[in-house]
């Protein structure tokens, strides 16, 4: 009996490892990596075009023409308008300066109120809390009625701290901070309360350096999600000095009209700052996505 | 009977679980020191508004600025007989409806073809979720283009391969029936990388030993799908169908560019029409009202999000 058992345990382990060293593609996996890589190419067909038909001259790229993937007569004129026009310039400099604030508010606020939660034990703890948590629920497009309402009262409509200060309340990115805390062992503090450090120096010096990756994942959420918010600003921003890229391309470039060559060099310029991010950071941006399921 | 005296018998069991038992703490002011700067932003940018919409459904505050006065129920009534408003419903529960399916099914195929596919994984990876980063704007301009009846990229090839003919191009943006379908197309093509990848991180944290015993047993890849893998994402494909609900209904963006609500209203959304009762008819009352009206949905939807999430933590 136990001979009989022993004997597969002995010998497929070997086998098994011999076959991966040496494997063959099988017809199913050249199946597969087709069908994957004709699928990957066909998603990415749309940014393609727009980045082809923004290199070429207005004639060319207008509508009735022949579709060309490569451009014949390569022109930067779609790019060169934009610019002249200036205004996709003011956009991005808007939403750079709105996004950052976003950014560094959020991972501020979210870092204190997440360490504090996490080591603190205080008056009304569970009740505030509960109160964030339920938070989560509550859907920020149902409150944009009242929302515009008050930045009217605080007089913040149409500036930077208008378009920012709402954005920057995210009760997910406390409850996400206080998680990876609360994993964190209590003996670094230890050390370094006995060194007379006190809560803040802590947090800044022992808690924020052990918390790298997820800080940077809530920092790039964060960041995306506001470069990319579109009804708030839309609502706030009516002026075109202080509207937002996804704002401006929207509304203002809209009406560029016929001019394809520029709309699509407005496309690409567009894409083009969080396509960066986002193959920068990819690691991290795939990790902060996975462990939203993973929890 | 057996199962309705089990739970409360469970319940007290979990109670005497102190949450701060393994390090005592002192009881003291210091922490909230660190909570307070966050609870006043929430405070003020989350919780008032919140109240503020639910007062103002029941008075009739314009955008104008003149002094609002009381009017009970009235909004709400009106909310409840208004035939655009149950349009704008209903519209959205059918983007909703169009939209989840292929954004649920095709990242589980993209997610599986790419977990098989490893070696150019990091390409595939990168091709389905660049369009997410995009922002919303940007898509519509190019997807407006790709759909232009007459010289557009989607009709061009479509008579290239005589699914359509020349002569009869299909208008896709500006007609009642293909209007909806065509933003469901753009948003699976810009939000699906999103599903994809929590598809894939949940497929490549199954123990590759489960497979090993399948293939031992001679079960070959469809099998092995079907019986394993499938129904071990079912917690993650419960986690995206919720996620999905949830920006369905908050639909708006795409919706906005793209159609602008026509032809003829039959792409006109929740939130959109709150847009328009709020700022094109300065009718704030009545919009918090029909916010409000949305705001219960997508909370009931958010509650199942909430219960799912807590029973994994369980």
């Amino acid at each position: 009996m136990a001979a009989v058992l022993d004997k597969p345990r002995t010998v497929a382990p070997g086998r098994r490892a011999a076959k991966r060293r040496f494997k063959r593609p099988t017809v199913g996996a050249v199946v597969v990596y087709v069908a994957a890589a004709a699928l990957a190419v066909l998603w990415l067909l749309p940014l393609l075009w727009a980045l082809s038909t923004s290199l070429k001259p207005e004639t060319e790229a207008s509508l009735g023409q022949d579709i060309h993937w490569i451009p014949q007569d390569w022109s930067l004129e779609g790019y060169r308008t934009l610019f002249e026009r200036g205004d996709h310039l003011t956009w991005m400099i808007n939403s750079t300066i709105v996004s950052t604030i976003v950014t560094v508010l959020t991972l501020v606020l979210c870092v204190l109120a997440a360490y504090g939660f996490s080591r603190f034990d205080f008056p009304a703890k569970n009740v505030i809390f509960g109160a964030i948590i339920a938070g989560l629920m509550v859907p920020g497009q149902a409150l944009i009625i009242p929302l515009f309402d008050l930045v009217n009262d605080l007089r913040l409509s149409g500036t930077y701290w208008g378009l920012a200060l709402p954005q920057v309340v995210a009760p997910v990115m406390v409850f996400i901070l206080k998680r990876f805390f609360d994993a964190i062992p209590r003996d670094y503090e230890e050390a370094a309360k006995l060194d007379g450090a006190g809560h803040l120096r802590v947090l800044v010096s022992v808690i924020v350096p052990l918390s790298g990756p997820i800080m940077a994942a809530v920092g790039i959420f964060t960041f995306i999600g506001s470069w990319n918010n579109f009804l708030w600003p839309l609502l706030v921003a009516t002026d075109p000095s202080m509207m937002t890229l996804p704002v401006g391309l929207g509304v203002v470039s809209g009406g560029y009209g016929l001019f394809y060559a520029q709309n699509m060099a407005a496309a690409v310029l567009g894409a083009l700052p969080l396509l960066v991010v986002f193959l920068i950071f990819q690691k991290q941006i795939v990790n902060g996505v996975a462990g939203v399921g993973l929890k | 009977m057996t199962v309705k005296t089990e739970a409360p018998a469970a319940a007290p069991a979990a109670v005497p679980r102190p949450p701060t038992a393994p390090n005592p703490k002192r009881r003291s002011w210091t922490g909230l020191w660190f909570v307070l700067p966050f609870a006043a932003f929430y405070a003020l940018f989350l919780v008032y508004p919140t109240f503020l919409g639910l007062f103002y459904s029941f008075t009739d505050k314009s955008l104008t600025g003149r002094p609002a006065s009381w009017v009970g129920l009235d909004n709400w009534a009106e909310a409840l007989g208004d035939e655009r408003a149950w349009d704008a419903l209903w519209n959205t529960a059918v983007f909703t409806l169009y939209s989840t399916p292929p954004l649920v099914v095709l990242a589980i195929v993209l997610a599986l073809l790419v977990n098989r596919a490893r070696r150019i994984g990091w390409f595939l990876r990168m091709a389905f979720f660049a369009p997410f980063v995009v922002p919303v704007s940007v898509v519509t301009m190019i997807w407006i283009w790709i759909y232009q009846p007459t010289g557009g990229l989607l009709n061009h090839y479509l008579q290239l391969l005589g699914l359509q003919d020349p002569a009869a191009p299909t208008i896709w943006l500006q007609g009642e029936t293909t209007a909806m379908w065509s933003v469901v197309i753009t948003t699976v093509w810009w939000t699906l990388g999103f599903n994809f990848l929590l598809y894939l991180a949940a497929l490549q944290t199954i123990d590759p030993n489960v497979y090993e015993a399948a293939s031992i047993d001679g079960a070959g890849w469809w099998r092995q799908t079907a019986h394993l893998t499938l129904p071990l994402l079912k917690r993650t494909t419960g986690l995206v169908v919720v996620l999905q609900l949830i920006a369905s209904l908050r639909i708006f963006d795409q919706m906005y560019l793209m159609t602008a609500g026509g032809p003829n209203r039959a792409t006109e959304v929740a939130i959109h029409y709150i847009y328009i009762a709020g700022f094109e008819g300065y009718r704030i009352g009545y919009a918090s009202a029909l916010s409000y009206v949305l705001f219960v949905l997508i909370l009931v939807v958010s509650i199942v999000q909430f219960r799912l999430f807590s029973r994994k933590e369980a």
